[in-house]
This record gives structure tokens, C-alpha cells and sequence, in this order.
């Protein structure tokens, strides 16, 4: 699951349901190994969403988000063939990056 | 090259690398991210006067048998609504997200947050200068925060 990033993108009645699933360990910091150590924070902090360049979603998260954060957004100026793109970057400054074509449903 | 024109250029190449790095350390909300009362965090974000709306729904399940893994679902009907965030009360660091909506964005998140215990699952958004919010209870069975 690991660098991995899942897409979908589809437009129904006007409205295009973007769908997002990221492979992350969303790491809170306040976990220990089985070893008593503490594991490392590593969490993403920040999401950006854009519609064929133009953002429309930017999020930032604390370490609530669920371990392979999943999420969904509503776009609704949207054609079908139009590129939605997903960017984050987490607090060890790595980042990963997402696109996919929006299709009808 | 001049040693004078070296070392101008090595201030101007270290000058570059450093812009980026800063601009996205300074968006992440430290404060109120870190923030382990719901109030540091809710001023963390700038937040005061909340009124409670009908406009918000959040549909989350009433008991969660794993609190590490819980959908919610939140929609806003208040037009012009720019930002959501979500808070956890109970959790060791409320604040759980925060999205900023621009045009083409309707109001509307799902999303899997963790929760360490039973608590209310709040919805805040911001229309103008004014804040609105919702409320849902959660039952946690088995906490997913450790």
C-alpha cells in the first residue's frame, strides 16, 4: 500500500465524485513498537486538489486522519476528459502526487 | 569567476532552496493542530463566535466498533461556505482536518478519521466572518488512537 495513491473521478447529474485513496502510515508519534519505542510522527499535513491546473480543495490534516487516508470531494464544474489532480506532502517533506481524467458514470 | 561573485551567487542559490520549504512549513496550522483542548484549537484557527445550523449534516455511524478507522461524511447547504474543519473532542489533538473550498468545490467531504474514545464528532464551516457548526455522537467500542 505503501506510494501508492487510487483515483477515480465520475460525473453523474451534473456533479463529478472525486474519490481519493492515499498508502500512508499516518503515524500519530504517540504509538510504541513492541520494543517500547516511540514511533516517529509521520503524517501527511497537507492536501491540495486542482481541476486542469485551477485548485479547488486544499486540506490540511493532524494525525485523526485514519491510516491510508481515504477521501472523497464533489466538483461541480467538471466535464468529462478534464484532469483532477491531488498533491500532499507530510511532515517528513515527502510528497506524492495523483491524477486522473474525470469519466462518466 | 570572482570569489565576490561566488559568493553572491551561493546566497542566491541557498536563498531559492530555502523559499519553497518555508512557504509549506507556514501553511501547516501548528497551533492549532498540536492544540490538545478543543478550545486552543478552535482559536488556533481563528474561530470564536459558533452558531449551530440544521445546514450542516454529518453522517457518521452511532457506534464505531473501531475507533482507529471511522467514516464520516459531511455536507454543508449554507451557501457560500468556504471551509470545513473537524474536531474530535475527545481525542488527545481535536483538530482532525481542515479543508479550504474554491470554486468548483461543493461543501461536501468523506473521509476515515481515528477516535481514542466516545466522543461528539463537530463540523465547523466558515460563511463570511461567521462560523456555523454541527454535532454528532459517536460511541467508540474499541479505541484506534494508541
Amino acid at each position: 500500500m505503501a506510494d501508492t495513491m487510487k483515483m477515480r473521478a465520475r460525473l453523474k447529474d451534473g456533479v463529478t465524485e472525486v474519490k481519493v485513496l492515499i498508502g500512508h502510515p499516518m503515524e500519530t508519534g504517540r504509538r510504541k513498537n513492541d520494543f517500547g519505542d516511540v514511533i516517529p510522527a509521520n503524517f501527511i499535513q497537507l492536501v491540495s486538489a486542482s481541476l486542469n491546473g485551477k485548485p479547488v480543495l486544499d486540506a490540511q490534516w493532524g494525525t485523526g486522519i485514519s491510516k491510508n487516508p481515504y477521501l472523497t470531494f464533489h466538483l461541480n464544474n467538471a466535464k468529462v476528459g478534464d484532469i483532477v489532480q491531488v498533491n500532499w506532502t507530510d511532515n517528513q517533506g515527502k510528497t506524492g502526487a495523483g491524477e486522473i481524467a474525470v469519466t462518466a458514470a | 569567476m570572482q570569489r565576490r561573485d561566488f559568493v553572491k551567487m551561493l546566497f542566491a542559490v541557498s536563498a531559492l532552496a530555502l523559499v519553497p520549504v518555508r512557504a509549506f512549513a507556514a501553511m501547516w496550522n501548528v497551533n492549532a493542530f498540536e492544540s490538545t483542548k478543543l478550545n486552543s484549537a478552535l482559536n488556533g484557527l481563528g474561530i470564536t463566535e459558533i452558531k449551530a445550523s440544521k445546514q450542516i449534516t454529518i453522517i457518521a455511524p452511532d457506534k464505531a466498533e473501531n475507533g482507529a478507522v471511522v467514516q464520516i461524511e459531511v455536507r454543508s447547504e449554507i451557501a457560500n461556505t468556504e471551509s470545513l474543519a473537524i474536531l474530535v473532542e475527545n481525542n488527545p489533538t481535536p483538530l482532525i482536518a481542515h479543508f479550504v473550498f474554491s470554486e468548483g468545490a461543493d461543501a461536501y467531504i468523506v473521509t476515515r478519521i481515528k477516535m481514542a474514545e466516545t466522543s461528539d464528532v463537530q463540523a465547523i464551516v466558515k460563511v463570511g466572518n461567521q462560523y456555523f457548526s454541527a454535532k454528532k455522537r459517536v460511541e467508540v467500542l474499541e479505541n484506534g488512537c494508541g
